[in-house]
């Protein structure tokens, strides 16, 4: 799967000032900033999932010269809530996912299970299972580990850090937590008003 | 056979009922008394109009007129369709997809059935196209509101679950199919439980209708699974198209589902 910078060219999305950022393959760009400012919206714009101002590339190929689910499968958004619809977690998955449900701490048998018995904090993370089975050659990442507690929250990280670099996906990752963004972010871009402000000296 | 001639002063006397209806109505505080009343009034209203409309159309026979008569019909069916919903399209289009699906569906079926099945001269006998149509439009409204309310409904109550699987490059159709079918069954379940019921609880109107004038039960009935076969078809299909057509509308060239385009009315 080849894979390339992700490219933001003056993205208008909410109340935000247009974005332009270039995430490389492999970097972990982290967003954070005051509920309602405009985070959800802005990988909203990113996923083509809301009209919107400006363009978006993924190794070079933009957004307007694919048909919208080809590009989203590309640059794949995962919400802070996810969606299920069939009966059992298995039913969803494109692909068998042993290795990564096994690092997760999940059953064999995961995959059987029903929908309904899941927790939030299950359903979280086998929807960051479920998108990357699609193979994304991108991803967006909205609050992946809110639903999480500590232990389950440090492991999902280092899980999640480790198939970015190993697939060199191009990642927007929104937090909260400034634990959270020290560990992971190679860079952080926080909202302050209707501005992007770099915010250095996060990373260790 | 004689038919009873039914005077005014007969149906005062049905109206009584109603009347004593809404009595109750307003009694039990259920809050439609006034919808009764202006309903039953509308009733009478309307059908007696839509008599004298009938009686002029059936001694003048020119097909302009039959043909602005069918559109008339139409127009109205078309506002109805748009009226039921609570959540419509913006602009034309809340009109347009319903009338259109209507005009495609019970305009060619009644046309095909006037040709082909009964076959008076001329074809377009007010006497047989008028009543016809009339059955169908009202039968394939009631289909297509149905199904375009639930369409709409469901994609606004299940907008998370529609952009969760958009947002996992399942494509449009993909991604609301289960909301299109169940639209569309909701569109045609009523003609489906008026099939299975037919003769066993209750006689149809129509067939009821014709006994009580005078013709000979077997005839009757041959008309009214006529009737039902054409209704089923002319809302079957207008429902499909409908459906189609609103859920396509609903996303836009980018397979974005665009609630923005509803409007509640």
């Amino acid at each position: 799967m080849a894979s390339g910078a992700l490219t933001l060219d003056r993205i208008k999305a909410g109340n935000l000032q247009p974005v332009s950022e270039k995430i490389a393959p492999g970097e972990i760009l982290c967003l954070s900033g005051p509920s309602g400012s405009g985070k959800s919206r802005l990988l909203r714009a990113v996923a083509d999932l809301d009209p919107h101002e400006g363009s978006v590339s993924i190794a070079g190929e933009s957004q307007q010269d694919l048909r919208g689910h080809r590009w989203r499968r590309a640059v794949m958004m995962v919400p802070a809530d996810s969606a299920w619809w069939f009966e059992t977690v298995g039913e969803h998955m494109p692909a068998p996912m042993t290795e990564a449900l096994k690092q997760l701490g999940f059953d064999e048998d995961v995959s059987r299970w029903s929908i309904e018995r899941l927790s939030s904090g299950e359903k979280q993370r086998l929807a960051l299972v479920r998108a990357l089975a699609y193979q994304p050659r991108a991803l967006l990442l909205d609050e992946p580990t809110a639903n999480l507690d500590p232990d389950a929250t440090r492991e999902t990280e280092q899980w999640l850090c480790q198939v970015i670099r190993e697939r060199s996906l191009p990642t927007l990752w929104v937090a909260h937590d400034r634990e959270q963004i020290k560990r992971v972010a190679d860079r952080h871009l926080h909202i302050e008003g209707d501005r992007l402000v770099e915010s250095s000296g996060d990373k260790d | 056979m004689d038919v009873i001639e039914l005077s005014w002063w007969q149906l005062a006397m049905a109206a009584t009922l109603v009347l004593a209806l809404a009595g109750c109505v307003y009694w039990a505080r259920l809050g439609v008394g006034n919808s009764l009343l202006i309903a039953a009034a509308r009733t009478a209203l309307q059908l007696t109009l839509v008599g004298f409309v009938l009686e002029a159309l059936f001694a003048v026979g020119k097909p302009l007129w039959v043909a602005l008569m069918g559109l008339g019909m139409l127009m109205l069916a078309g506002r109805e369709v748009m009226a039921r919903q609570n959540y419509r399209l913006r602009g034309a289009w809340g009109f347009a997809i319903g009338t259109v699906s209507m005009f495609v569906s019970a305009f060619s079926v009644t046309v095909l059935m006037l040709i082909v099945v009964i076959g008076p001269t001329p074809w377009y006998s007010p006497q047989y196209a008028i009543p016809l149509l009339g059955m169908l439009l009202g039968n394939t409204m009631t289909g297509i509101a149905l199904a375009l309310d639930r369409l709409t409904e469901g994609v606004r109550r299940e907008r998370q679950l529609v952009e969760g699987r958009l947002m996992l490059g399942q494509t449009w159709r993909e991604a609301c199919g289960e909301l299109r079918r169940d639209a569309m069954r909701s569109g045609l379940m009523p003609i489906i439980n008026a099939m299975a019921a037919a003769g066993i609880v209750s006689l149809p109107g129509m067939m009821t209708g014709q006994i009580l004038s005078g013709t000979a039960p077997a005839l009757a009935v041959k008309y009214q699974i006529l009737i039902m076969f054409t209704i089923a078809a002319g809302t079957g299909f207008g429902t499909f198209l409908a459906v189609s057509v609103a859920s396509r509308r609903l996303f836009d060239g980018s397979e974005r589902l665009r609630l923005d385009r509803l409007t509640s009315s």
